[in-house]
């Protein structure tokens, strides 16, 4: 057992009671493992933002719950690896578009019910459905029928017009063939499809799902995860057990867990240090200065790194953005070494690769723009013809920016001459609105967040033309052909391949700036003998023993 | 009295109307659309924004909404959040610890507060004199969140004394150190108040009247000096209820309990206008009454007030 030097003296203490207390046997190996097995545990979290809903849910409070209340047709490992599958027993496909795919058998949900093919295809669409709003209706756009359901706003959500009401509420890709098998075909061949099935949107919901409001479900969710709901006290706690008649791989070894959700990261920490917390997921900025989090954590510290990548991105739209060669310039003057080192004190690493390299087909250090040559940058800059007037770097003040991007700009300032300066902009919300309305007068904060382990996933959403978060309109018809065919290759070696031909593409544009990969450190309790961190670096529930 | 109490009831119409319509107006004009953001790095897909803007009327003018939200209120609906959480249960279930706490805090600040002050105000310039005027000068100094964290470290963390944070049951023993904490500040101006206030009527003909009178130094000081001493103070007091009662953002936040100042914190952060116009109602309710009350207890305290 992990014990740190401030507490031994209580634990033995507390060991020698239990001793005398129990009277005799000290060799009791059934009895620990009882008490593992009854033990509960408590972690931080922050209140939803949303009722509980797998396909509504796009923020970490809620999707941390609804990961570990529902199990999908596949999993990911958390070391990072290709999918596998859990709840399907099979996915084939010929071509990439159609895909059979059979379910196991007599699986259930925590109200008893059988998990059934009917399950996924009602549960995706309704996500898909636009009337139904879902945050993560997007994903289904794969599926053919897509467009029959989920109709666009001919103005935006601004106009005064409304979205035409869709022509179907089912998407004609989807077909239930009995209890266990359903048929999914897709509007073209995507290779990359059966990885998108572990994420949360594609999960399956219950028949009591459709029988009330999702509202009222999100408030006592029902999944078929290893943890079942119990409470939800607002703003306080979220309680969760173990379900008993679960029969997939990854079973609890604990029963109970309860998210209590602290409006203040410090507060958590204290609670962390002194036993009353038993994991948080990334301790507080003002416990990384001087690595206090390490000496405070001792052994019980975890550092890890995260698919995550911390991005500058160009309004492409903004005429002075739209010379490569300007692009490439302001990459190159970026020491991002000195940034992680001297802000992130080592705990964010520099990036050097379009895609994180955490994720399956992403090339280590493929992109060329992230290396740090001032004479390279000065030379673009000068061939580019220089820039005329203030670079903002514009960034969302409500969130620990400010540093990093004040010293990015400060870099191109100092090694380019260019009169660059960071902004903050004091909320995200309206931050978002800017970008998504395409009125961004300078540089800006991005970050991406892997959905799914691939390295599609860091391809066409943000460098294909009209990609969902292709916020600054790059659009390159070679990168869009390629990606084009890396979609919808045979296999996803022969997928990777061809992706990689487009990063390349991507790297002489210089669309954004990677900046630096993300890191994580968490910490657990004294109490938690062995827990493992999911492939996002969350925490694997069903992994924890006391 | 009655007269009085009627026309103070009266006057809160005007100012419940006026400071709900202005925090509702506030609220409506925080920039940006609240379901921007809610997608992370993506953008979240029109029918999702135009199904959230519809359903909680955020399309309608400010007129509309303000007029549905007062309809509803008078009917007992408080709205819902954008998490579909019953507002109501949420005032419901942070306002008792809000009070909780802000009796704790009060207790505490009234009792250490008081005696100091009393204490020194009778003997001035000795050596307890100094340490608290001293000690209060430093407690005023500090900002609360520095008092909480230093604190919060030592007690909790450093020598594991006390439970860092309080647990959701709010037991009141976990409440003395935030209580504490909170209350700080004005524990040592009531003790400033107190200690000039007694010292002062000290002095006064109806004491040196009493003294010569014979009576006990029990007697004079504990009904006739206390009693008349006690006025500013009691209105310090009570601005500091109404106050404490509005919820402690900061101390909340330090020590993780779900009060008021955390609720309407969150609220005004997801721009979720039906829960922060709510909570404020019931602050507003709240204050005006304490006000009152204060109001009425200067009467009881000291005969020359009337009220006709």
């Amino acid at each position: 057992m992990r014990v740190s030097k401030r507490a031994s003296g209580a634990i033995a203490l507390g060991a020698a009671f239990a001793l005398v207390a129990s009277g005799c046997s000290s060799s009791d190996g059934e009895g620990g493992e009882a008490t593992s097995a009854d033990g509960a545990i408590t972690v931080d979290g922050t209140e939803p933002e949303n009722p509980l809903v797998p396909s509504n849910t796009t923020e970490t409070g809620g999707g941390k719950i609804i990961d570990w209340m529902w199990t999908g047709l596949v999993e990911y490992p958390n070391n990072g690896g290709a999918p596998q599958n859990a709840l399907a027993e099979s996915i084939e496909t010929a071509d990439s578009k159609v895909y059979k795919i059979k379910i196991k058998q007599d699986t259930k949900f925590h109200d008893g019910t059988v998990v059934k093919a009917k399950n996924f295809v009602d549960a995706w669409n309704w996500g898909a459905y636009s009337p139904n709003g879902a945050q993560n209706s997007s994903f289904f756009a794969d599926i053919e029928g897509f467009a029959d359901v989920n109709t666009a706003d001919p103005d935006g959500p601004e106009g005064p017009q409304k979205a035409p009401e869709p022509k179907a509420k089912e998407m004609s890709g989807l077909k239930v063939v009995d209890d266990w098998n359903f048929e999914v075909t897709l509007a073209a061949p995507t290779a990359v499809f059966p990885t998108k099935l572990g994420y949360s949107t594609f999960m399956p919901l219950p028949d009591a799902f459709f029988s009330g409001s999702a509202e009222e479900f999100g408030k006592k969710p029902i999944g078929n995860g290893p943890v079942k709901f119990v409470s939800w006290e607002n703003n306080v706690q979220i309680k969760l057990t173990r379900f008993d008649d679960y029969q997939l791989r990854d079973k609890m070894k604990i029963k109970d867990v309860t998210v209590k959700m602290y409006q203040d990261d410090t507060a958590a920490y204290s609670d962390l240090v002194s036993g009353n917390l038993d994991f948080m997921q990334q301790v507080p900025v003002s416990a990384l200065a001087g690595d206090k989090w390490k000496s405070d954590l001792a052994d019980r510290a975890i550092a890890s790194t995260t698919p995550s990548t911390g991005i500058i991105a160009f309004p492409i739209y903004d005429k002075r953005f739209q010379d490569p060669k300007l692009r490439r310039a302001i990459s190159l003057s970026i020491n991002r070494q000195e940034i992680t080192d001297k802000i992130f004190f080592g705990n964010r690493k520099p990036a050097d690769s379009w895609a994180n390299p955490l994720t399956p087909g992403a090339a280590p250090g493929n992109c060329t723009a992230c290396q740090f040559n001032v004479d390279e940058a000065k030379k673009l800059l000068a061939e580019a013809g220089g820039f005329s007037g203030e670079l903002v770097m514009y960034y969302n003040a409500d969130a620990s920016h400010k540093e990093w991007m004040e010293a990015v700009a400060q870099q191109v300032k100092t090694n380019l001459g260019i009169n660059a300066r960071a902004e903050g902009v004091p909320t995200f919300a309206v931050f978002r609105q800017n970008i998504n309305a395409h009125k961004m007068k300078g540089a800006y904060r991005a970050g991406w967040q892997q959905d799914y382990p691939d390295v599609e996933n860091w391809v066409n959403p943000l460098y294909v033309t009209g990609g969902s978060s292709n916020d600054g309109l790059y659009s390159n018809k070679q990168v869009d052909a390629l990606a084009k065919e890396a979609s919808s290759a045979p296999s996803l070696d022969a997928s990777h391949a061809k992706f990689a031909e487009a990063v390349k593409l991507i790297d002489q544009d210089v669309p954004s700036m990677p900046i630096y990969f993300g890191g994580q450190q968490s910490g657990h309790s004294e109490k938690v003998k062995k827990m493992e961190l999911s492939n996002v670096g969350e925490l694997d529930i069903t992994s924890v023993e006391l | 009295m009655g007269r009085y109490l009627l026309r103070r009831l009266l006057q809160l119409v005007p100012v419940f109307i006026g400071t709900t319509f202005l925090i509702y107006w506030l609220v409506w004009s925080v920039p940006g659309d609240p379901f921007a953001g809610k997608c992370g790095d993506r953008r979240c897909p029109d029918s999702y924004i135009n199904f959230m803007t519809e359903k909680y009327q955020l399309d309608q003018s400010i007129w509309v909404q303000y007029a549905t939200y007062m309809k509803n209120l008078f009917q007992g609906d408080f709205g819902i959040t954008f998490n579909n959480r019953e507002v109501a249960d949420i005032i419901a279930t942070a306002y008792p610890n809000t009070l909780k706490l802000a009796v704790v805090a009060l207790a505490i600040e009234a009792v250490i507060g008081l005696t100091a002050g009393v204490l020194t105000g009778l003997r001035r310039n000795g050596f307890l004199d100094n340490l608290v005027l001293i000690s209060t000068l430093f407690l005023i100094a500090l900002p609360v969140f520095v008092v909480g964290f230093i604190l919060q470290w030592l007690l909790g963390v450093k020598w594991g004394i006390v439970h860092p944070t309080v647990s959701s049951e709010m037991r009141l023993t976990e409440l003395l150190l935030p209580g504490f904490v909170l209350g700080s500040a004005s524990m040592a101006y009531v003790a400033r108040v107190a200690r000039t206030s007694i010292a002062e009527n000290r002095r006064a003909d109806y004491v040196r009247t009493a003294i010569a009178k014979g009576l006990p130094m029990r007697r004079v000081v504990g009904v006739h000096l206390l009693r008349n001493s006690l006025i500013p103070v009691v209105t310090l007091l009570g601005t500091d209820l109404g106050a404490l009662m509005g919820g402690a953002i900061v101390t909340e936040g330090i020590f993780g309990i779900n009060g008021i100042g955390r609720a309407v914190l969150r609220a005004i952060v997801t721009k979720e206008s039906a829960t922060v116009v709510s909570i404020v109602v019931v602050l507003v309710l709240v204050y005006l009454l304490m006000n009152l009350l204060v109001d009425l207890l200067y009467a009881a305290l000291d005969p020359r007030i009337r009220y006709e």
